[in-house]
């Protein structure tokens, strides 16, 4: 059965032919515990399907023949006219109505119409910025469906930018195959965002994570615009091992109108509290788990609960990266000597009560907003 | 320790005149061996002392104090003369307004270093053998509870019978009585003795690995340490595992009608022995109650605390609420095999964050410490529960003999006689019949025991100060943290509590979650009866009998405890929140309030009266 429409969780394998780099990493996220804004993925058998069926194949075949890379000024042209074709030709019904289904389908989880984001998903080494994988074009804050489905194609079209004809011209890359997925997503509407990290980044102690969070839209953290609650969790235990509450002075929130992002003070009864429970800290601090987990090393993720979202289901991760200032330092936090082991390591004991071992089983830190402890 | 708690301490505690002696408890002094007062001993005077209500809650009765001074004096002859713990002696210990006080002795600088060797070698040889010397251990225990068993104080003949004369015996049968009490005390003794044995080693062992893991984790919450090397199949659980086990072959049998009045013991009995089935639930019943019945609803110090096996209609009525659980459709039996998967995990994670020698360190640490610690809680049952409740019958069938000779009248009175004095008693009551004369003690022990009595009634009218005199600027010693949960935090704590903050308390985050209910205060085991489904409870303590009411209760808040304590261990196994060692809990908060406990932060916040 050919898949047009593919829901990041419809528990579906990510093909990465049929979803395109981008999408493939949604689902996959998605089935490793790590939530992204939902949405779905118009896939490559679609947009094959539409340039098949649409008599499209041929004519971009003909434009490409003996194309000269060099010759800019015809590359330009040509790319412009491929594009028009694409964004203009009808798409045959059958293939129109699932994408509009699909839209309506991701509309209906929610109690009002949320506006989406349409990004581009390459599939291959097809295009120039193939390390970005299908990073090429997004398009935000679209509410419409003709927006949104005129978007699609702009996506398709992105194949055919003169800077990828070049591209693909010069590096003797097959046209024959050459596909395209789309995503189509929820815009995030954070309530509250940040960034988390597997591990504490003052002594690179991987057993911990260390949370940032702030009101509204993450970029005000990730900017440094904000100081925002600073918490350092167990990774095993889940709990608060030390917390620092920032001022959070402001924070940002999406206009859907105008599609920006606009600044607004926080009241200071919401800055003087941290902006998460203690449930939602264990979440993120399990999403950053997971996405370590899943990547096999240290990460840098970045989060946003959206206020769209039944509680509890809520969390999104953004984005995920390798943490690499502390992850690759070989330094453990205490790797100066040791005593070997076991009962002849009574060397330990000793040491630890005579005081070398600052430690004594003592009351966990208590978490007064006010102040910070450091054990 | 915290950053925060290095600045110097400035105020200070009560000194121990400056207290107020309560209305009618002038002379109190005089109810306790002149060792263990304050007054005279004008050295210790102005030391810190912290106030032991974890073990002792409430005032002594004059001879009550034995299991304090066999306790704490057997506790330092490990530190000081067994072990040789480099920094630690054992800890001093006073009578104060019938409480009793505490105050580690540190080892001088100058003599730590010289007592290494010798604590290495000997704290290594046990680790080196800890199964076998375990494994003799229990025997050594549970032959002086046999012996403790044999003794008996028989009522002294009218004559001597004949065939003693024939014999030749020439004795008249009060050496026995005599002989019997010095017996009964020297084993009581003896078996504290071997109380300590392994109980400080326990606790060094889990230091071990604390301060390792403390050291390759900075800031890992204690829990998680606690997590990884507490047992589940503790045999201090088995008592209540044992109740839940007939509950559930009571269901089975279909029994539940016989259980209406689990007060009139024989009744309930007999009822169920008529019913279809109830001879094998008699059975498995007498079955369980040796050894498991041999548990004590107090902590075994005291000389009113109650045992299961002479007071049925305690593990009888816990059956009954069990039974009514079952019916309710709840699962009463502990989650042991997600509580062993979530202790795997535990473990698993924070191996996964270590290699090499780190991992290798851990392991050995990590094995040290869970072979070690099930011993801190399973020697509860063997000495606070078995040992002492057999010590308290025989008290109780020797005070009968005098209450037969008119020394007192009720089997309780004995208890206002120190030890010393009850030797005394025997030899006027022996005297009194060797000699044909009326004994003193019928006229003059009723009456000194109502004045005593008078004291001690006197004296319970008032709770504790936490602590004596100017603390430390920090609390070092590594004993006093884990025991009883003393910290420079807990001491600052108690010192703004004097403040007066009363929306609510804080001590430590003893077992993690939020819970939210009404307060359900309780000082005795005799009022749990009063703990309603949902509520919290806080107390000053709990004992490991109380188990039961665990599975009732949303959450705990104790006044005394640390990490280890009986109500953190239990909260934790049945995944309820715990805040140990407030202080003044019991006594902030009052029954009905309802209060949200965050045994993830250790505050206990009172949200509405």
């Amino acid at each position: 059965m050919t898949v047009h429409i593919q829901f990041f969780d419809d528990d579906l394998p990510a093909d990465h032919a049929l979803l395109g780099g981008k999408c493939a990493s949604l689902v996959t996220m998605t089935a490793a515990g790590m939530p992204v804004p939902p949405g779905f993925a118009v896939t490559t058998a679609l947009y094959d399907a539409f340039v098949a069926e649409s008599g499209l194949g041929e004519i971009i075949a003909t434009k490409l023949q003996n194309l000269d890379p060099g010759d800019v000024a015809q590359v330009e042209l040509v790319s412009a006219a491929i594009r028009t074709e694409i964004c203009s030709r009808p798409v045959p019904q059958h293939l129109r109505e699932p994408v509009i289904a699909a839209y309506a389908a991701l509309q209906d989880r929610f109690l009002q119409p949320v506006p989406v984001a349409v990004r581009s998903s390459a599939t291959a080494e097809d295009l120039p910025d193939a390390s970005f994988a299908g990073q090429q074009d997004t398009y935000l804050w679209l509410t419409e469906l003709p927006e949104v489905l005129s978007h699609i194609r702009a996506c398709w079209a992105s194949l055919y930018t003169s800077r990828a004809i070049t591209y693909r011209l010069k590096n003797g890359i097959d046209e024959q195959g050459l596909s395209m997925a789309v995503a189509v997503q929820k815009m995030v509407d954070a309530r509250v965002a940040g960034v988390a990290m597997t591990l504490n980044p003052h002594n690179g102690d991987r057993s911990k994570v260390t949370i940032d969070a702030s009101y509204g839209v993450g970029e005000s953290v990730v900017s440094g615009h904000v100081t925002p609650d600073n918490i350092l969790m167990d990774k095993v235990m889940l709990s608060v091992v030390q917390e620092r509450i920032g001022t959070k002075h402001i924070e940002l929130v999406p206009d859907a109108t105008s599609g920006r992002l606009t600044e607004r003070e926080v009241e200071p009864e919401r800055s003087a509290v941290r902006c998460l429970t203690d449930t939602e800290l264990k979440s993120v601090a399990t999403l950053a788990k997971n996405a370590e987990r899943h990547y096999g090393v240290p990460q840098d993720i970045e989060w946003a609960l959206d206020r769209d979202l039944p509680e509890g289901e809520d969390l999104l991760l953004l984005q995920a990266r390798p943490e690499t200032v502390h992850s690759t330092a070989t330094a453990a936090p205490a790797a100066q000597a040791r005593p070997a082991s076991g009962f002849s390591g009574l060397g330990g004991i000793t040491a630890a009560l005579l005081g070398a071992g600052s430690y004594a089983p003592t009351i966990p830190t208590h978490h007064h907003h006010s102040k910070e402890t450091v054990r | 320790m915290t950053a925060a708690s290095a600045a110097p301490s400035v105020k200070s505690f009560p000194s121990p005149s400056s207290l107020p002696v309560p209305a009618g408890a002038e002379g109190w002094e005089e109810l306790y061996p002149y060792y263990l007062t304050f007054r005279n001993d004008a050295t210790s005077d102005d030391k810190f002392w912290f106030c032991d209500s974890q073990h002792w809650p409430t005032v002594y009765k004059p001879f009550e104090t034995i299991g304090g001074e066999f306790a704490v004096k057997c506790l330092g002859q490990y530190n000081s003369r067994h072990l040789l713990i480099p920094p630690a002696d054992g800890i001093e210990f006073k009578i104060h307004l019938g409480y009793l006080y505490m105050s580690p002795v540190a080892v001088p600088e100058d003599r730590i270093a010289a007592r290494v060797p010798e604590f290495e070698r000997r704290v290594g040889h046990y680790f080196q053998n800890w199964d076998s010397l375990l494994a003799q251990w229990k025997e050594k225990v549970l032959a002086t509870i046999r012996d403790m068993e044999d003794l008996e104080f028989p009522a002294l003949p009218e004559m001597v019978p004949f065939d003693d004369i024939v014999a030749g015996k020439a004795k008249d049968g009060s050496e026995v009585l005599l002989e019997n009490y010095d017996r009964l005390i020297q084993l009581c003794y003896q078996n504290w003795q071997y109380h300590f044995e392994f109980l400080n080693l326990g606790y060094l062992a889990y230091l071990d690995f604390f301060n390792f893991a403390k050291e390759v984790f900075p800031g890992i919450p204690d829990q998680g340490i606690a997590k990884m090397v507490q047992g589940v199949d503790m045999e201090l659980f088995r008592p209540d595992d044992e109740l839940k086990k007939l509950a559930l072959l009571a269901v089975d049998l279909g029994l539940q009608s016989a259980f209406a009045d689990t007060d009139d013991v024989d009744g309930t009995l007999a009822a169920i022995a008529a019913l279809a089935g109830g001879d094998r639930w008699i059975e498995a019943y007498r079955a369980a109650q040796d050894p498991w019945f041999n548990f004590t609803v107090g902590n075994g110090f005291y000389g009113h605390d109650k045992y299961w096996i002479e007071h049925q209609e305690i593990p009888l009525s816990y059956i009954k609420d069990y039974i009514r659980r079952v019916d309710e459709g709840q699962d009463i039996l502990r989650p042991v095999d997600e509580l062993v998967a979530e202790r795997d995990r535990i473990i698993e994670e924070y191996r996964s964050l270590l290699d090499g020698e780190d991992l290798a360190t851990f392991d050995a640490k990590r094995g040290l410490a869970a072979t070690a610690y099930p011993y801190v809680e399973n020697h509860n049952f063997y000495i606070e529960h078995r040992t002492m409740g057999v010590f308290w019958r025989k008290i109780r069938e020797l005070s009968r003999v005098f209450v037969g000779a008119g020394f007192w009248a009720q089997e309780g009175d004995l208890l206002y006689l120190n030890r010393n004095e009850v030797r005394d008693a025997l030899f006027d009551l022996v005297t009194g019949w060797a000699v044909g004369a009326q004994p003193i003690g019928p006229t003059y022990w009723p009456t000194e025991i109502e004045r005593r009595r008078r004291i001690v009634d006197a004296l319970s009218t008032q709770r504790p100060a936490p602590a004596l005199n100017t603390p430390p600027a920090q609390i070092t010693e590594p004993f006093t943290q884990m025991l009883w949960g003393i910290t420079t935090e807990q001491v600052e704590q108690w010192l703004a509590d004097d403040d007066g903050d009363d929306t609510g308390v804080t001590g430590m985050a003893a077992s993690p979650g939020v819970a939210e209910g009404r307060a359900r205060v309780v000082y005795h085991a005799d009022q749990l009866g009063e703990v309603q489904e949902g509520e919290i409870l806080v107390a000053t303590i709990t004992a490991p009998s109380w188990g039961p009411i665990f599975g009732r209760i949303r959450a705990a808040v104790t006044d005394i405890g640390g990490m280890m304590s009986h109500a953190a261990i239990v909260c934790r196994e049945y995944g309820l929140p715990a805040v140990t060692g407030t202080g003044n809990g019991s006594t902030t908060i009052r029954t009905g309030q309802l209060i949200r406990v965050d045994g993830n932060t250790g505050r206990v916040e009172i949200l509405e009266d």
